[in-house]
């Protein structure tokens, strides 16, 4: 076990680029948030026309999957977090994350599927 | 570098009974914003990707997910979506201000969680009352 990990913390650098990766997909996620919003209010509402032509407008497809991108990076960060702090056992939170690695890549082939799929 | 780089050890007093710590307005905001952002991990991104995937097929799956979602329970589950959605959302905004050293002092820091806990909890009662 790391006994003084001050040492490494300080000198490896390693947060920076989740810390920084974190901001950015908040930032994207939060203007997407409002574009919908904006969207929803314009048209008084959704019904399916609206809902359906949105999701047949490649810009707002694109919008979506540039969203869900950032959802999934986020959420990584944030559940390894999470990991990291509660699940001591350096087995079971590799376990976890592994297992959290894989739903998130499943999500996106699920996002992609909705967004471009036959169906 | 190397001696900021080694912290001074000092035996410092443990007491971490949560149950009786009397936290302050940013903790609770804090832990919140950890609950709310597990809350939509673990739910909000499948329901979401289940929700539009079977509105978007066709008029009938449309009208059929809204009667599903018409269904008292699904109505809570996505009241509790929306509000970890907006928690998350509005708490996630502040840290971006204190990022920039935007209220960091202690009144502001203490006023600005309380305007995260009140506000999303009003927008909730919004969407609350569309729901119902």
């Amino acid at each position: 076990m790391v006994t003084n990990p001050s040492h490494e913390a300080v000198s490896a650098h390693y947060g920076w680029r989740d810390w920084l990766s974190q901001r950015v997909t908040a930032v994207v996620m939060a203007l997407y948030t409002l574009l919908v919003f904006g969207v929803v209010v314009w048209h008084g509402g959704l019904d399916y026309s609206v809902w359906k032509g949105l999701f047949a407008n490649n810009a707002f497809k694109l919008a979506t999957f540039l969203f869900m991108i950032a959802l999934f990076f986020h959420a990584w960060v944030g559940v390894r977090n999470i990991a990291m702090d509660y699940v001591k056992p350096t087995g079971w939170r590799l376990a976890v994350q592994m297992v959290v690695i894989c739903m998130l890549i499943a999500y996106a082939g699920w996002t992609i599927q909705i967004l471009w799929g036959a169906v | 570098m190397a001696v900021l780089e080694r912290r001074i050890v000092k035996p410092r007093p443990v007491y971490l009974n949560l149950l009786e710590i009397r936290q302050p307005l940013p903790a609770i905001v804090s832990i919140l914003h950890r609950i709310s952002g597990a809350l939509l991990f673990l739910v909000g991104i499948p329901v979401l990707l289940w929700g539009v995937h079977v509105s978007v097929a066709s008029p009938e799956a449309f009208a059929q997910w809204k009667s599903v979602m018409a269904q008292p329970l699904w109505k809570l589950v996505a009241l509790a979506l929306a509000w970890a959605y907006i928690h998350h959302l509005l708490a996630g905004l502040r840290h971006l201000a204190l990022d920039v050293h935007v209220g960091v002092e202690l009144a502001p820091a203490r006023r600005s969680s309380a305007i995260v806990l009140v506000l999303s909890l009003l927008l909730t009662i919004i969407v609350a009352v569309r729901l119902w």
